[in-house]
Formats: structure tokens, sequence, C-alpha cells
């Protein structure tokens, strides 16, 4: 039944949906431009300049480049799958924001399990990769489907342990409450080897440097994604970016106390919630940029030592730590809503 | 004590923050880029790029036909054919460079008895067709009048080493 009612709760899901997605995607064409800046500037070059005033209309050239451009079908490839990979990477890393809080409650969906759902969609989009790189029907694409695949899983169990000693911190599993959990301390302070396990597990979840041997150029070309073109190709660039602005979301709401400024007080609270919770993703994107400027790339045997040898140890241990301090000194949370 | 100490500094990612530090230091750097169609780099008077044929400054062509040059010419890149002139002057007819064979090694300018054929400052002659880089003469005489007071400069700069 097709009533007004019904209208316009579609009418204001889409405008939500909208007023979301469409910021997300402007980041996301911007953050291609600032990480060619802030690559360029700390190698002693300048970047993309050229296009519009201090090339800032890089991202849109680009854009039309790409939508320009044929699709290249490989005659090997399984034509369906083929085109469904991009189209899936992308859908998942958009819809994952849907419980995204940017302020108190401003979330299109405030779900209360919003810390699963965000660990199950960002588990999809391994389907995705992997999809992709086998109908592809190439070698280097497998291959980076492979490393892609066993990456992200190794990768999720120790940011799994992470989440669990937030969750232990707040009692509940809503994005919104762990945020007003953080009201007096961010809880990157206390559980800050967490913090630090869980910004280099996002690196090695987003499939960036220096972890990115899913499509390390020098080894197998581009990996997964190396029969791809014009925008087919162009979605999965918007998927990874879009996944590095979530991971850096959830890693603000998790550990930088979201869209709280850092103290509560006059010139702090000045500010509006989701300006702070964009300087601190933007922080956080910046910090991507700034160890992808860094560091080599990992050897695969050593990705998967310091994975499940360091990484997975070391969170177990944390944890126990945290529930025996929480527990010992009768700091467990109540369930808040 | 020094095992102490290399498990603290990989605790606490020691080295990894150093590299760091030194990035970050890096984005305020003054950049290296040369702005390249905008701005060009410094060139030595002995570049070798695309080839002219230069005149005396009566206007008469210096190429006397020896052709040295093409007997030198490693690539086989040049072709010469000479006749004499109506007033007895041994000139050439022909005097062709397969610009897509030539390998820039400036043999040709060494060779030249009377400085007529050089390799000029010029390197952007990147054409659309292959046809346009079979050089004849009149395109390299052209080449010459139009780059000759840089030509001339260079020669002289680089006399004193020759």
């Amino acid at each position: 039944m097709i009533t007004t009612d019904n209208l316009v709760t579609l009418a204001l899901t889409v405008l939500e949906a909208l007023a979301i997605l469409v910021p997300v995607l402007i980041c996301v064409a911007y953050a291609t431009y600032a990480e060619r800046r802030v690559l360029a500037a700390m190698q002693w070059r300048k970047g993309p300049n050229v296009v519009g005033p201090f090339g800032l209309l890089q991202p849109f050239a680009d854009a039309a480049k790409m939508l320009l451009k044929e699709t290249i079908i490989p005659t090997g490839a399984n034509r369906v799958l083929f085109l469904a990979g991009p189209m899936l990477t992308f859908i998942l890393a958009m819809v994952a924001w849907a419980v995204i809080p940017v302020n108190n409650h401003w979330a299109i969906a405030d779900i209360n399990v919003g810390v699963l759902y965000l660990f199950a969609i960002s588990s999809l989009g391994v389907y995705g990769i992997i999809i992709a790189g086998w109908a592809s029907n190439s070698k280097y694409a497998f291959l980076g489907a492979l490393r892609s695949a066993a990456q992200m899983v190794s990768y999720e169990v120790s940011m799994g342990f992470v989440i669990v000693c937030v969750l232990l911190c707040v009692g509940s599993l809503n994005l919104n409450a762990i945020v007003l959990a953080q009201r007096h301390v961010w809880f990157c302070l206390p559980l800050f080897p967490m913090f630090i396990i869980f910004f280099i597990s996002t690196l090695a979840e987003t499939g960036r440097a220096p972890f990115d041997l899913p499509e390390g150029e020098s080894e197998i070309v581009a990996g997964f994604f190396v029969e791809y073109s014009s925008m087919s190709f162009g979605l999965f660039f918007l998927g990874e970016y879009a996944n590095m602005f979530l991971m850096s979301s959830l890693t603000t709401i998790l550990f930088l106390g979201g869209w709280l400024p850092p103290l509560p007080f006059a010139p702090f609270t000045w500010v509006p919630g989701p300006l702070w919770f964009l300087l601190k993703v933007f922080f956080c994107i910046f910090m991507f940029f700034w160890v992808r400027a860094t560091f080599p790339r990992y050897r695969y045997d050593q990705l998967m030592r310091l994975g499940w040898k360091v990484f997975l140890p070391t969170s177990l241990v944390w944890l126990v730590l945290t529930a025996s301090v929480l527990y010992g000194f009768h700091l467990l949370p109540h369930a808040q809503v | 004590m020094s095992r102490l100490d290399r498990a603290a500094r990989s605790l606490f990612l020691g080295e990894l923050l150093a590299g760091m530090r030194l990035t970050f230091k890096s984005l305020f750097k003054p950049k290296v880029t040369i702005n390249y169609p905008y701005e060009k780099g410094p060139m030595s008077p002995r570049f070798r790029g695309e080839h002219a044929l230069r005149r005396y400054p009566n206007g008469e062509e210096r190429c006397i036909a020896c052709k040295l040059c093409e007997a030198i010419c490693p690539a086989l890149a040049i072709t010469i054919e000479a006749e004499p002139r109506e007033d007895g002057s041994r000139r050439t007819t022909r005097y062709d460079i397969d610009m897509t064979k030539c390998i820039y090694c400036g043999l040709c300018e060494e060779a030249c008895p009377v400085d007529a054929i050089v390799e000029g400052p010029n390197f952007e002659f990147s054409t659309e067709t292959r046809e346009e880089l079979m050089y004849n003469k009149d395109k390299l005489l052209a080449n010459g009048d139009r780059w000759e007071p840089m030509l001339a400069k260079r020669l002289e700069l680089d006399a004193p080493y020759r």
C-alpha cells in the first residue's frame, strides 16, 4: 500500500541518505587530491597544481576522464561477476555509513548493534575483491584477491578484540553510546596500545601502505583490479577511499571521542560537533597518507607474523587486563542506552 | 642491556616514529619540482638536441658537402647528395636526417670542419606523424635560421674546451 505517510518516510530516508553520501563522496574525491599533494610534499615535490587554482579541480578532471573511457571486459572474464565486483565493493563502502553518528543521534540508523553491523559490512567487503579477482581470469588479479582475503581475515581478528576492549568499557554496542561514554576521557588514552593496534589494523584492513600487498605494484601489477578500466576501476578506487574514511570514522568514534570536543569548556564547545568529528576524521586520513609516505611495503610473511603473532596475543592480553581492571575496581559499566 | 634497548625500541616503535618525524619535516621543505612547460631546467652549451644547418653571416650556407657527417654517423641517419653549383662551389642538393634513426651522439657536429651541422638546444620537437621527423635540407636550414643566436652563443661558450 502506497500512502502519503509511506511516501514521506521514503523521501525523508532518501534525503537523509543523500545528506550523508554526498559529503562522503566529496570528501573521497578530495582525499585523492589531498593524498597526492601530501605525498608529493613529503617527497619534496609539488603534486597536481595545474587544473584549476592549486589544482583543486583535479578530482573532477579525473572523474571526467574515468567516465569517458571505455570499459574493457577481458575475453576470458566472467562478464556478470566482473562487473558485479566493483559495484559490490562500492555499495558496501557506502552502506556502512548508515550507522555512523556525526553528532549526538545524527545517524540514519541509530541501531543498538552498530558495531556488529559495521563489522559485518567490512567483512563482506572481501567478497567484492574476491569476485573481482576470480572473475578477471588473470593470475595477477587472482593472486591479489587471495592475498587480500587472507590479509583481511587475519587483521579482523585482532581488530575484533580491540573493539571488544572498548565495548567492555562502554557496555553497549551502540555507536552513539560509545561516543557518549567518552565524555570524561577519550578511550585513546586509557587504551593507548589498543588505539595503535587498531590504527595499524585499519591500514591492513583497507589495504593501504605499508600493507598494500593485494595491489603490490612491483610484484603483481595492480593486484585484484589489474583488468579493470574506466568507471569499474573508478568504483574500486572510490570504494577504497570510502573505506578509508569509514575506518577513520570508526577510529574516531571508538577512540577519539566522536563529535565531542577535546576539553569540555568554552572555546572548544563553541565548535559544533560535526566539525569536531570531521576534523578528527581528517586527522586520521592524514595519518594514512603520512604512513604511506614513510614506510615501505611489508613482505607477506611479515604481514602474517605481525597479524597473528604480535597483534593477536597483545590484544588478547590487553582484553584480559581491561576486563580484570574493570572487574577488580568495580568499574564495569551498567547497560545504558 | 643492548637487547633490552632493542626490545624497548621495537615495543615503543622508536624507528617507525623517527621515520615519521623525518617525513613530517620534509612536508615543509622547499620543493624541487620544476613546473616544466612554464619553467625549464638549466642546460649545458653542449646539450645535443634538434639538428640545424648554419649559415655564414652573409647568408651563404656553411655546408660544403664533404659528407664527413654522413660517413661518421653511426646510425646511418644522414643522407647527402652533392653537385657543383653554377658559381663552381660545391654544395649539397640533398641533406636529409632521419630523426627517428638519430641517436643524438653529436658525432656529425664534431666531424663537421665548418661548423655547419650542429645539434641545438631545442628538445621540444615531437610530432604527430613519423613523416614529419624525416628532416630535409629546407627544414634544417630553417632550424639554423631560427636558433642561430643561441647556436653561436653555445659554440662560443664551448670553444675554450674544444
